[in-house]
């Protein structure tokens, strides 16, 4: 079936059965930093923007997607290098495989959270999992980007 | 130091967090076959057929591959120097299948779901084995898991295979019996761990293609790239010198990819079809199908006088490699050779014991690699010890443990498979490393336990540990400078940056000796073809035995500079400098750009290229000390970490953000293998945890304070005095978790992982008693 989505601000159709998942679908198109982690939901890696929303990709029909905006990080270069300097500073960034998933993620909170509290960030990212950093290399990288206005 | 010991973001960092393709499965040929493999449902079977008429015929699939389509080669899938401490008691594809999850046959098809299609196309007619669950059943079982009469060992490890046996070892440094009967306290204890799982982001992954030049090209996700690609060459009886193997950027390992997995079936399969194909393990493969923690048990005597000497260390262990004895005897011995130095003052130790097939999921290496289960029975038997005595355990520590300058007769006996090397502790900073962490947990004000206003017991609880810096005398690191035109490098190594940031340090060591701007240090790593020999990223051999390679090259490109310099301004070389910008000498000057482009476009053309390698000649530990304080519940027996504090000797940090990374990640798994990380087997061998669901790895939601400090400390091997620091953080939670709680309710938790209901369990049977 023919499924219209924008992703990253361009129109695209593409060829979907009815039980492909958009991770599925957006990887065989090209969109190669939208990784594969787990096959079961838990861990984020295969996170995306829905109209703004991180979902997880590899639970999400391709098919509902159709008629609504899809971000992968190629649509905010900007915010991901701006993102990766603080990760970087702090080597926080380590192996990297889910660092696109974690920059959609930061994203979509700087704009959803005012000033949110250590555990308000936390509870937000607590599907991004990461098994490199230990997480608190991450909480202080998170804190100095939102200082950034 | 200008660019050593200094914080820079990592090299790849920036490109991978905007999504560039750099990982394995974002290279593969983009027609590649879909190889998926048929695993076993029974924990041990013999394969009498296989029928794959059905499989073959269907539409879109390429290949069948069943164990009759392999000569029966042994081999061993570890992934280590050759000849391997592992025993060969692997082939490709075998008529027996070990584990639940053992491949039976392996299926390529045009896309997933017709390989899927194939795989259940597959008639498969077992003959059920009665298996072997439980590892202390398996030694001289009447059942035998390698009964067949290929395999063996490359040279004496023990290896026994009637006996269920995959290797053996024995020490004595004295004589242990008796020194603990002339002892004042004596303490006989048992402790067990389990198999954790090394759970990486990126699922193992590898793909295959004949290039151009009819070269068989493997991309890897794999820490080993040129053992992979001699590995592959013996299995498969495939020359050498037409194999490639790149090794891209990895998302994560932790030692879980030291070892082959994919890489025999895509390569199989691209030979086959001349077409290129791809692997992707699925998350349930990477638990079932992969390797994990050798679980360990532990028989430890610990004796020592009334004044708080220690005298003796007696410890038998039993280890349960799984199905394939990859790593058996090496992780093993470094339960032994990496913990028992650390108390180097006592009249005798003996460490000994074996390691048994069992028909579970293989175990192979992973980050601690036997020194954090070995970390968690010393340390948690020092402390028991401790109470006998009515020592404080921190001043047992600090009169027992070692210090600079000092041995231990260990180092000489034991290594990783063979004979050690002595070697004096030049860099030991252990006593600060206690004193500071006490100081950042706030041990005197905490020190054992504080009963919280809600009732919950706040307490704190301490390990000391140990690690290496990579093998000594086997582990060879090896670089190639290249001088370019307008000046700037290339340092090709064989290294293996899997995420621990090895190209970054890599880069800043060779800056550093150069004197130039690490922007000017272009690398690459890990291309068989293209960069220099390595070993790969295990051991902790990175900084120490790689980054002695890049130095010694670096030095050496300084050298050819200068004398190329001194040749430009026609000055004697003993006058003439670098510093990093030009050459000067006697007032005449050339700048480093000037001289490159003579070089290779004007005069005296010449390409300069530098290449060195190293070996270690001893394996300089890190050291630590770890201090947590946790929250315990006695009512439910819930167990909340409110901080971990360490302090951590690796000698000089190359970079000290991403040296604490290291810590603090390695902190974060060995929390997680101390408190949530439980692997459930039902009991007709099945994984229960093999999913992420079941399978509970920390989130940041429990990791919320870690102090991560480290001591100022030089060690004169090291590259500007640096050791490794990969390994040594992952040590101390377990024992340093299982004191608190000891400190807290007064339960000694002795099978790993804690979890509220054995700490709630423990808590009730204690009020029973009472």
């Amino acid at each position: 079936m023919k499924t219209k989505i924008n992703v990253n601000g361009t129109m695209k159709i593409f060829e979907v059965k009815p039980d492909d998942y958009l991770l599925d679908t957006l990887k065989n198109s090209g969109y190669v930093s939208v990784r594969r982690g787990c096959d079961t939901t838990s861990c984020g890696v295969c996170t995306v923007l829905l109209d703004g929303d991180p979902i997880a990709s590899c639970s999400y029909l391709s098919c509902r997607a159709d008629g609504h905006n899809v971000t992968t990080v190629e649509g905010i270069p900007e915010e991901a290098a701006l993102i990766a300097d603080f990760f970087g500073y702090e080597g926080a960034d380590q192996c990297g495989y889910c660092n696109p998933s974690m920059a959609l993620t930061l994203y979509a909170m700087k704009r959803e959270l005012k000033n949110p509290s250590d555990d308000e960030i936390r509870t937000y990212l607590v599907g991004n999992l990461c098994r490199c950093s230990g997480y608190v290399a991450q909480h202080r990288a998170i804190r100095a980007y939102l200082e950034v206005e | 130091m200008k660019y050593v010991n200094k914080i820079r973001p990592s090299v790849d960092g920036k490109g991978l967090m905007m999504g560039k393709p750099g990982y394995t499965d974002d290279l593969a040929e983009t027609n590649s076959l879909i190889v998926r493999v048929l695993r076993s449902p029974h924990p041990y079977a013999k394969i009498l057929k296989i029928n794959k008429e059905k499989a073959e015929k269907l539409d879109g699939v390429e290949c069948v591959l069943t164990h009759k389509d392999f000569k029966r080669i042994p081999m061993t899938r570890a992934g280590q120097g050759y000849p391997e401490p592992s025993p060969h008691d692997k082939f490709i594809l075998d008529d027996h299948v070990r584990h639940i999850g053992d491949e039976v046959a392996a299926v390529a098809a045009a896309d997933r779901e017709t390989a899927d299609k194939a795989l259940a196309l597959l008639e498969v007619e077992y003959e059920v084995l009665e298996p072997i669950l439980d590892f202390e059943n398996a030694y001289e079982s009447k059942i035998i898991i390698h009964p067949e009469p290929e395999i063996h060992e490359m040279f004496p490890i023990g290896f026994k295979p009637k006996k269920n046996v995959a290797a053996a070892y024995m020490m004595n440094v004295g004589d242990v019996s008796k020194t603990l009967a002339e002892c004042d306290v004596v303490i006989e204890e048992s402790f067990y761990t389990q198999a954790q799982a090394h759970v990486m982001m990126e699922p193992h992954t590898a793909n295959a293609r004949v290039d151009f030049q009819g070269r068989l090209v493997i991309y890897s996700s794999t820490q080993t790239p040129f053992h992979v690609r001699r590995i592959l060459s013996q299995a498969m009886e495939y020359p050498l010198s037409k194999i490639r193997v790149i090794k891209p950027r990895i998302g994560g390992g932790y030692g879980g990819k030291q070892c082959l997995h994919g890489e025999f079936l895509v390569a199989a399969v691209t030979l086959r079809t001349g077409k290129p194909s791809k692997i992707v393990y699925t998350r349930k493969e990477v638990f079932e199908s992969t390797f994990s923690r050798h679980p360990m048990r532990f028989d430890i005597k610990l004796g020592a006088m009334k004044d708080g000497t220690l005298k003796g260390i007696d410890v038998e262990v039993l280890s349960d490699t799984g199905a394939y004895g990859e790593h058996a005897l090496t992780v093993f011995m470094v339960a032994g050779s990496k913990v028992f130095p650390l108390y180097n003052k006592v009249d005798s130790v003996r460490f000994g014991g074996k390691v048994v097939y069992t028909n579970h999921t293989p175990a192979g290496a992973f980050r601690g690699y036997g020194a954090i289960q070995g970390n968690y029975a010393l340390e948690s038997a020092v402390d028991m010890l401790c109470e006998k005595l009515g020592i404080d355990p921190i001043e047992f520590r600090n009169k027992n443990m070692i210090k600079e300058g000092e041995t231990s007769p260990i180092f000489a006996i034991m290594g990783e498979g063979t004979e050690g090397t002595a070697m004096n502790m030049e860099s030991c900073k252990l006593e600060y490393c206690v004193k500071r962490g006490t100081e950042l947990i706030g041990w005197n004000e905490k020190y054992p336990k504080k009963v919280m206003a809600d009732g919950k017991i706040r307490s704190v609880g301490m390990a000391i540990a140990m690690q290496g810096s990579g093998i000594p005398y086997i582990d060879m690191g090896s670089a190639m400078i290249k001088l370019n035109d307008d000046g700037f490098f290339n340092l090709m190594v064989g290294a293996t940056e899997l995420g621990q940031g090895s190209d970054t340090i890599l880069g800043q060591i060779a800056a550093e000796s150069l004197g130039v701007d690490p922007d000017k240090v272009i690398i690459y790593s890990s291309d068989s073809d293209l960069t220099p020999f390595d070993t790969g990223a295990y051991a902790s051999s990175t900084t120490y035995v790689s980054g002695n390679a890049v130095k010694r090259t670096a030095d050496k490109m300084r050298e050819m500079i200068i004398e190329e310099g001194a040749k430009a301004l026609g000055t004697p070389i003993s006058e003439t400098d670098f510093d990093g910008s030009s050459i000067e000498s006697n007032g005449k000057k050339i700048t480093l750009s000037e001289l490159s482009n003579r070089l290779y476009y004007s005069e005296n053309q010449k390409q300069l290229v530098a290449v060195e390698s190293y070996v270690g000649t001893k394996s300089p530990p890190p050291f630590m000390a770890g201090f947590v304080e946790i929250e315990v519940d006695p009512g439910t027996g819930k167990i909340e970490l409110i901080d971990y504090a360490a302090v951590v000797d690796c000698g000089t940090t190359i970079n000290p953000a991403l040296a604490r990374v290291q810590v603090e990640g390695g902190l974060v798994q060995g929390i997680g293998m101390a408190i949530y990380e439980d692997v459930v087997y039902s009991s007709s061998g099945g994984l229960i945890t093999n999913n992420m669901m079941n399978y509970r790895i920390p989130t940041r939601k429990e990791i919320t304070n870690m102090h991560v400090e480290f001591a100022d400390s030089f060690e004169p091997s090291g590259p500007y005095g640096a050791k490794s620091v990969g390994e040594i953080g992952i040590d101390t939670p377990p024992a340093a978790i299982a004191n608190a709680i000891y400190n807290a309710v007064g339960v000694r938790i002795q099978e790993l992982p804690i979890t509220p209901e054995k700490v709630l369990m423990g808590i009730i049977k204690q009020k029973d008693k009472e």
